[in-house]
């Protein structure tokens, strides 16, 4: 089987809906078809990947480590459109610190999330063979 | 359909996974094994506190691949294998080590 | 006080925030909850709107929210009041009258 590239399209915040927590889940049953995929936060869905989530108050599981594990599953390229963070008045700093550990660089830990402009993320998405919004 | 684990009794789902993962201690492991005639070495229990450790830090229940590798890189490439984890597990390693483990099963493991 | 409005949608994503501010009454109380939370947020797109709506009327957030979306309170608007679920219930009981923004 040829591998295709697939996008996943991340635009809602956590916890107030379920598409976060879908998205994520179905990325993790993807990633185990060995696929090119990668992730995009854009709108309120860079919210997902916001530091310090701590759900305790409100009685819902915090998902948020889990995005942690995507290096795992071989899911290294998260993009975030830098239009989208500045609207929200967030930053790099405010988002998770999220690495993929690159086997053939002696394990070296390396940056999954790419910050890239509206242009810049067309042009990603004009690679891809599948594009799934949630 | 419950278990009986010293003299409390622990909600499991239709598949045998505890209900609370809270709930868990070290003896849930040690009485599901028995109930499908398997008894738990040293290197089950490896991997048992592994899966817990992983789902502690992740919050999910690692695939068997993903598994596999983070196996291999903490305990060794002699570990880090499926053959090695089938033996250990013969129902898989996914499904049964995070039964035991009192996890869910591994996200897309059907 | 006479009406609570409680807005629980990203102003990012719906007009129920804007709507709102809209057309809440002077001395009118918002509270903002979920996803309705990020409205409290300083140094965003929708920050200047939620500080000229605070001269009308009292604006609130629910904190559990906003710690399980990781927004710090120190960067909620200043004079945005934060509340935990029992200020929720006491607002609700001081008011005359509920309206969700859903």
């Amino acid at each position: 089987m040829a591998t295709k590239k697939f996008m996943f399209l991340n635009r809602k915040a956590p916890y107030g809906t379920v598409y976060a927590l879908e998205s994520l889940e179905v990325v993790l049953i993807g990633a185990a078809f060995e696929q090119d995929v990668s992730l995009a936060f854009i709108g309120d869905g860079v919210y997902q990947i916001a530091k310090n989530q701590n759900t305790d108050g409100i009685g819902m599981k915090n998902f948020s480590p889990t995005y942690k594990a995507l290096g795992d599953y071989e899911v290294t390229k998260l993009y975030v459109e830098k239009e989208s963070l500045e609207a929200r008045g967030l930053t790099l700093d405010d988002l998770m610190d999220l690495t993929w550990e690159d086997e053939d660089d002696d394990y070296a830990e390396k940056p999954s999330i790419r910050l890239v402009s509206a242009a810049e993320l067309a042009a990603v998405f004009d690679e891809q063979d599948v594009v799934l919004s949630f | 359909m419950p278990i009986e684990v010293n003299g409390k009794s622990f909600e499991t789902d239709e598949e045998g996974y505890l209900v609370n993962l809270g709930e868990w201690e070290p003896d849930c492991a040690t009485v599901m094994a028995a109930a499908e005639d398997q008894e738990l070495t040293e290197n089950h229990w490896e991997v048992i506190n592994f899966l817990r450790e992983y789902y502690d830090e992740y919050q999910i229940a690692p695939a068997v691949r993903v598994l596999t590798k983070a196996i291999g890189k903490k305990l060794g490439k002699d570990k880090g294998n499926s053959k090695y984890l089938y033996e250990l597990f013969p129902y898989g390693p996914g499904k049964q080590a995070c039964k035991y483990a009192g996890l869910p099963k591994p996200t897309g493991c059907v | 006080m006479s009406t609570l409005h409680t807005v629980n949608k990203s102003p990012f994503e719906r007009d129920s925030l804007s709507s709102c501010i809209r057309l809440a009454v002077k001395g009118s109380a918002i509270l903002l909850i979920e996803d309705g939370v990020f409205g409290a947020m300083a140094g965003t797109d929708h920050s200047d709107m939620v500080q000229a709506a605070m001269k009308d009327a009292s604006v609130y957030v629910l904190g559990p929210d906003l710690a399980a979306r990781g927004m710090s309170e120190d960067r909620v608007i200043d004079g945005i009041q934060i509340i935990d679920y029992s200020g929720f219930v006491n607002l609700t009981a001081e008011c005359n009258n509920v309206q969700s923004w859903l």
